[in-house]
């Protein structure tokens, strides 16, 4: 660190000490009398010789900091879609950085070769239609072919969730998440209504659904590996957005209208904490969309499961209703003998612990 | 001197008696409320400049609290009260407050106010010969009405549930609902009443700026004879008369919905305890609405920039601007296409896909006329004789920065790419270099190059050469470094980074700090501008007419403007604004005031040919001045 802003003062300094230096004697030239019919003065041999320093310590500068943050960029992407977005990212980066690279060199060459020297005359070059039509064409070629492998990628990842999918809501509020899983007899969320939320259903199941009545709320995501997820998006307040770094999973939250995302995550918690060699990783759910005081906080932790423990794991998980028998009552006539079915055998006093830690 | 200024001033001995009568203007008709666009012009500068340093204030307060998140902010109390709370850090909200205010001031009151206000007033009836805008009045009434929204936007800082605080785009329902954030409370009804007056004094400045372009050119100067920067500043009134009234629904939409229970933006929503009644609203709407202007307004900002640069570049590298038509006819293409590639703002708000993919498409094509343009500068300085003065320096460094900003679109432009880019630093790095960067530097060519006409006086060259380098390399410190951050999937708007856990934010402590310094120093490296500035005004050495040997028309009118611009005839015009170093010519520029027949020994075959249309350029006096008389 003490490094970088050294270097920074440095450059300042330099730059800083060469121009003054350069315009004191300026001043004196001055005095003896300069040639007041042009504005040239004798900074600006400085300053086009600034354009070389400065190409040169941007070219260091760019490349050293580059070096230095490539190990702590996300790491390789945990899902099926991230592995094809990383590797258009980076080719298209290679394509800008030398577009970028090429025209900045041009730029500053061109400005410091070019200074003034009073025995030249600049030509007079107003317009060359053949270096305008291949400039034209080159970008607009290289352009059609990123869009092109982009709007394939885009498509795929847009498409249609398989119908195999593990479907999974994720409602965002100020400022949290709900997750809420389908269950383990149906693979079906039940309706829902933003009117029936209360303190303990807090995300509104509508028990006149008879999908509900195993669908399971939790605190943390459980996905299983190397199956497609679908995620069920909605908020209840204010607009967020769900992104999952590691998975290159992002869509807003957008309250009165559902959005979605489906992928296949690649890599496990564990299999991560391995390559990473470190024990105590986590995969993260974060809001990328400004939702008030707390949105940069507003995270969960992620768990990618191998599909034998995901099952395991949804197993585990108590219904809703089974949490919280005191719905029954909103449970229609005739479907109360199958939502029955989930209340423990021996009523027992309502338990809204699961859900309360939700709130 | 050259054979070119004694021909300018022959023309101008031709001068009839001019027949305006005058009153001479008392103090505040002069000052205060002034018609005459260079004072207007003026005016808005100054207010421009004192946004610049609120607006850059408030961000290295946020940049404190993210490059030195542990660090004690006590001794700003005295300043920001309340807002440091009772740990020494700055509030949460308020950091989101700082974000939104900084926001807004730099895109709408220093980067559309203060650069196209500024200089599309004070340019465009110089550069095309006219006396002053078409309607006075209505340019005055402009200003004022910008005074007016900022006068309101400026004391919502000081309200006690603070100012408009959900980010400058102020999606609802977050915008719409005051128990969503304090912001959203009586901030935010002045946020939405300041950008009210804010668009109504743009829309009266843009009609002005085209009726006086289309109206008022001098005799002879055909539209293929304006210089650049009148181009540019044509297609942005244009962009601006069709994208901010879209700009006024949208607010209009959302006032309603705020005030009077309607649900144009609102939909199942359960706040605090509470389901509120609305059914139907669409919050993607207010976004398509916003961005309708959104996007063009990144253009409004960028084209004056832009357009003063080709000025600057083509005056300072003794060469004509490279592919003038191609220049003229990106910015066409750039204008028409902003209308439609909005939606890449949105690819991941739940919009249609194929929209998605549509606005991809559009979006990449869009970067070619941009190319085209960064191409032409570069090859403008290609075997030119550069002389670096500071409004040459800053806009070599605006093309750089043009660029470095510019290809980093591409990428966010792709939509499959976007996904995981958008909002995160990686959009902050690009949109700062490429509009926010690229178009302060403009401001600042602006001011450098037009200052002795603007003044009579001359800025202090050697500050003007330390402002540049500082401010160039301080530039890339700040904003560069932010892509890594971006690729790192750090998102915006996050007052802190800690959630993101696995020890990220720890990996990039050192590099926000950085940011953080550079930031502070590049912004106190300001003061330099801001002392030369107002010094100058006072002090500066006296501007001799035509201090550049620029070739358009603004700098025939003698070093004190008058009320009026010409004391005598309006000059006529005779060629186009980039006749440096022709060959043949003695002197290495030929104002546009000279006409063919003077300069036998430099013209192209073509132009002799023109000779043969001298008398009828000049059988327009009469209708011209008739024209003032009426
Ligand atoms: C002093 C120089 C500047 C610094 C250090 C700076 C820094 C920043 C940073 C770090 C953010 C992101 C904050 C966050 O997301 O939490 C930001 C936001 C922003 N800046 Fe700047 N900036 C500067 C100048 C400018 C200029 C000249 C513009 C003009 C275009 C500008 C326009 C914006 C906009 C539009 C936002 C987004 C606000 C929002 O998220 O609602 N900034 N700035
Ligand atoms: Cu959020
Ligand atoms: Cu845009």
């Amino acid at each position: 660190m003490n490094y970088l802003i050294g270097l920074l003062s440095v450059v300042f300094f330099i730059l800083a000490i060469s121009v003054i230096a350069k315009s004191m004697k300026l001043n004196k030239n001055l005095a003896e009398g300069e040639d007041e019919s042009t504005p040239l003065d004798s900074s600006n041999n400085s300053n086009a010789y600034g354009m070389l320093i400065f190409w040169l310590l941007g070219t260091v500068a760019g490349v050293w900091s580059f070096l230095h943050s490539l190990p702590d960029f996300l790491p390789e992407a945990a899902s099926k879609h991230g592995i094809d977005t990383d590797k258009m990212f980076w080719v298209s980066m290679a394509v800008v950085t030398f577009a970028f690279f090429a025209t900045n060199t041009l730029l500053l060459f061109f400005a410091f070769k070019y200074r003034y020297n009073k025995n030249r005359k600049a030509t007079f070059y107003p317009v060359n239609h053949k270096l305008e039509l291949i400039w034209t064409v080159i970008p607009a070629v290289v352009m059609a072919i990123l869009v092109f492998t982009g709007w394939r990628t885009w498509r795929d990842i847009t498409s249609q969730a398989p119908s195999d999918a593990v479907v999974i809501e994720i409602t965002g509020h100020q400022f949290g998440w709900y997750v809420r899983y389908a269950g383990n007899d149906d693979n079906q969320l039940g309706n829902q209504n933003y009117k029936l939320i209360d303190e303990t259903n807090s995300v509104g199941i509508d028990f006149t659904d008879k999908n509900s009545f195993d669908d399971f709320t939790a605190t943390e995501l459980h996905i299983p590996k190397g199956k497609p997820v679908l995620l069920k998006i909605k908020a209840q307040d204010v607009l967020h957005s769900v992104y999952l770094p590691y998975q290159r999973v992002k869509m807003d939250a957008v309250p009165g209208m559902p959005t979605k995302f489906w992928f296949t995550p690649t890599i496990s918690t564990d299999e991560m904490r391995a390559k990473l060699n470190n024990k105590d990783f986590n995969f993260k759910l974060n809001c990328t969309e400004i939702c008030g005081r707390g949105h940069f906080g507003m995270a969960i932790t992620v768990f990618v499961d191998e599909p034998a423990d995901y099952k395991k794991w949804c197993a585990e998980q108590k219904p809703f209703l089974a949490t919280n028998p005191s719905y029954l009552e909103k449970v229609p006539a005739n479907l109360k003998a199958k939502a029955s079915k989930y209340i423990p055998a021996e009523p027992i006093a309502t338990d809204s612990t699961a859900t309360a830690a939700a709130l | 001197m050259s054979t070119a200024t004694t021909h300018a001033e022959e023309v101008h001995a031709h001068a009839h008696d001019h027949e305006h009568e005058h009153h001479e203007p008392n103090f505040i008709q002069k000052y205060i409320f002034s018609e005459d666009h260079k004072t207007i012009a003026k005016q808005y500068l100054i207010m421009g400049i004192l946004w610049a340093f609120v607006g850059g204030s408030l961000s290295i307060l946020f940049r404190l609290q993210l490059g030195f998140p542990e660090m004690q902010l006590d001794w700003l109390r005295p300043i920001l009260g309340e807002w440091i709370d009772e740990s020494g850090k700055l509030d949460k909200e308020f950091y989101l407050a700082l974000v939104t205010m900084h926001g807004t001031i730099m895109v709408f009151f220093v980067l559309t106010a203060g650069l196209s206000g500024t200089f599309s007033n004070f340019l465009i009836p110089l550069q095309i010969g006219a006396r002053d805008m078409a309607s006075g009045f209505i340019n005055m009434l402009s200003f004022w009405f910008f005074f007016l929204s900022s006068a309101v936007m400026f004391s919502s800082l000081f309200l006690e549930t603070g100012p408009a605080s959900g980010g400058w785009v102020i999606y609802p329902p977050l915008s719409a609902l005051p128990q969503a954030m304090p912001g959203s409370g009586l901030g935010m009804t002045l946020w939405l009443t300041a950008m009210a007056f804010f668009i109504v004094s743009s829309l009266m400045g843009g009609i002005n700026y085209i009726c006086t372009i289309i109206n008022l050119r001098t005799r002879g100067m055909t539209f293929t004879k304006m210089p650049l920067t009148i181009w540019s500043f044509f297609f942005t009134a244009i962009l601006g008369l069709l994208s901010f009234p879209v700009l006024l629904s949208a607010a209009l939409l959302l006032i309603f919905d705020r005030s009077f229970g309607t649900s144009f933006y609102l939909s199942e929503i359960y706040i605090q305890g509470q389901a509120l009644p609305n059914m139907g609203g669409s919050p993607i709407l207010y976004q398509h609405l916003f961005w309708f202007l959104g996007h063009p307004e990144v253009y409004i900002v960028l084209l004056p920039a832009l357009g003063m640069t080709s000025e600057i570049i083509a005056t300072n590298a003794r060469k004509p601007i490279f592919g003038y038509r191609a220049m003229i006819g990106s910015m066409m293409g750039i204008t028409v296409l902003a209308f439609i590639v909005w939606a890449h703002h949105m690819f991941v708000t739940g919009m249609n896909p194929f929209l998605g993919s549509v606005f991809m498409f559009l979006t990449l094509i869009i970067a070619v006329p941009s190319a085209v343009k960064a191409f032409n500068y570069i090859t403008t300085l290609w075997k030119g004789n550069l002389i670096f003065t500071p409004a040459m320096l800053f806009s070599i460094g605006l093309v750089s920065l043009f660029i470095s900003g510019g290809v980093t679109g591409i990428i966010l432009g792709n939509s499959a790419l976007d996904i995981n880019l958008h909002d995160t630093y990686f959009v902050v790095a690009h949109f700062h270099l490429v509009m926010g960067s690229a178009s302060f530097f403009g401001l600042m060519a602006g001011v450098y190059h037009w200052y002795p006409k603007m003044f009579g006086r001359m800025m202090n060259k050697t500050l003007g050469y330390i402002h540049f380098w500082a401010t160039f390399v301080g530039v890339y410190c700040v904003f560069f470094p932010m892509h890594y951050t971006g690729i790192a999937g750090f998102p915006r708007r996050y007052y802190s980074f800690t959630a993101l856990g696995n020890g990220r934010e720890e990996a990039f402590t050192d590099l926000n700090m950085f940011i953080s310094i550079a930031a502070i120093l590049t912004f106190s490296a300001q003061a330099i501008f801001f002392w030369n500035f107002f010094y100058s005004i006072f002090k500066g050495k006296k501007a001799t007419q035509n201090p550049w040997n620029s070739t358009t028309l603004e700098w025939t009118t003698p070093v004190e403007v008058g009320h009026g611009n010409w004391p005598g005839e309006i000059p006529a015009v005779y060629r186009w604004p980039y006749d440096y170093s022709k060959p043949g010519a003695e002197s290495d520029f030929i104002p546009q005031n000279v006409p063919y027949s003077a300069t036998p020994e430099s013209n192209l075959p073509e132009e002799n040919e023109e000779i043969a249309n001298e008398k009828a350029i000049e059988s327009l006096l009469a209708a011209q001045n008739e024209s003032y008389n009426r």
